[in-house]
């Protein structure tokens, strides 16, 4: 699956990254502790979040995360889109909320990104 | 002694969270352009970024360092203070002391040295209250 294969099941809008809505995608996380996100992400995951500060990006490039989905109708500021470009994270905001963007994406054959980082 | 390929150093400022990862951005580029694997790297990044945000969150300042030889990359976070109480606690999962500020933000879980630890291959923590706690993590390369 890819990014683009997403964004009708979450009626979601591309915020930024359109050029590179073809990477696949292969599991999920869904956390606005971006603690957590550090301590659990594994490789070519996506973030659903519904924390929209400038240090979700960051989390995201740290973990190589490069799709970020803002839930529940969220739109984040501008600098943190500014960021999201210079790193080269697509950025897509849908209206559902965390728990049922979560539940659309596992219906739709997306795993969570369960492991341990450093497993 | 193995040859060093390439030493690097940043000051961290406490309470600098706009700045939050852009010594470990800046790490991380680095390895990258010299071709390390993915896989090291992320775990490189990650502890890199927990030092990073302990450095803001908890010490009143200090220094990240990296140093990288043929077969491993050493990463060194150092601060002038204020010191861990209990390192056996502070090590715990869910043990934080972090700030509103900090958790507002989306940290301050208590998975930070954790998260350090399994991510590095070796890693030593030394610290003392009043004076500083310096914490030394080691990635093998080969």
């Amino acid at each position: 699956m890819t990014i683009r294969d997403l964004i009708p099941i979450l009626d979601a809008k591309v915020l930024c990254g359109e050029t590179d809505l073809d990477q696949e995608v292969r599991s999920a996380c869904g956390s606005d502790l971006m603690s957590d996100v550090l301590a659990f992400v594994k490789d070519k995951a996506i973030l659903i979040t519904g924390l929209t500060n400038v240090h979700v990006m960051r989390t995201a490039e740290m973990l190589d995360i490069h799709c970020v989905i803002f839930a529940r109708g969220k739109i984040p500021p501008e600098d943190v889109l500014e960021e999201a470009r210079e790193i080269g994270i697509v950025v897509l905001a849908t209206e559902y909320t965390n728990y049922t963007t979560c539940g659309l994406l596992y219906e739709a054959g997306i795993r969570g990104s369960s492991l341990r980082s450093g497993a | 002694m193995q040859e060093q390929l390439l030493k690097d150093s940043y000051s961290v400022c406490a309470g600098e969270y706009q700045t939050a990862g852009d010594a470990s951005a800046s790490i991380k580029r680095k390895l990258k352009q010299l071709g390390i694997d993915s896989t090291i790297l992320r775990r490189i990044a990650v502890a890199s970024y927990e030092a990073e945000l302990n450095l803001i969150i908890h010490s009143q300042g200090g220094e990240l360092m990296m140093e990288m030889t043929p077969v491993q990359i050493k990463l060194i976070s150092k601060d002038v203070g204020p010191g861990i109480a209990d390192v056996s606690q502070a090590l715990k999962e869910g043990f934080s002391t972090a700030s509103e500020e900090a958790r507002d933000l989306g940290f301050g879980a208590g998975m930070g040295l954790p998260n350090m630890k399994r991510n590095a291959d070796s890693f030593d923590i030394q610290s003392e209250l009043g004076v500083g706690t310096t914490i030394e993590m080691g990635f093998q390369l080969k």
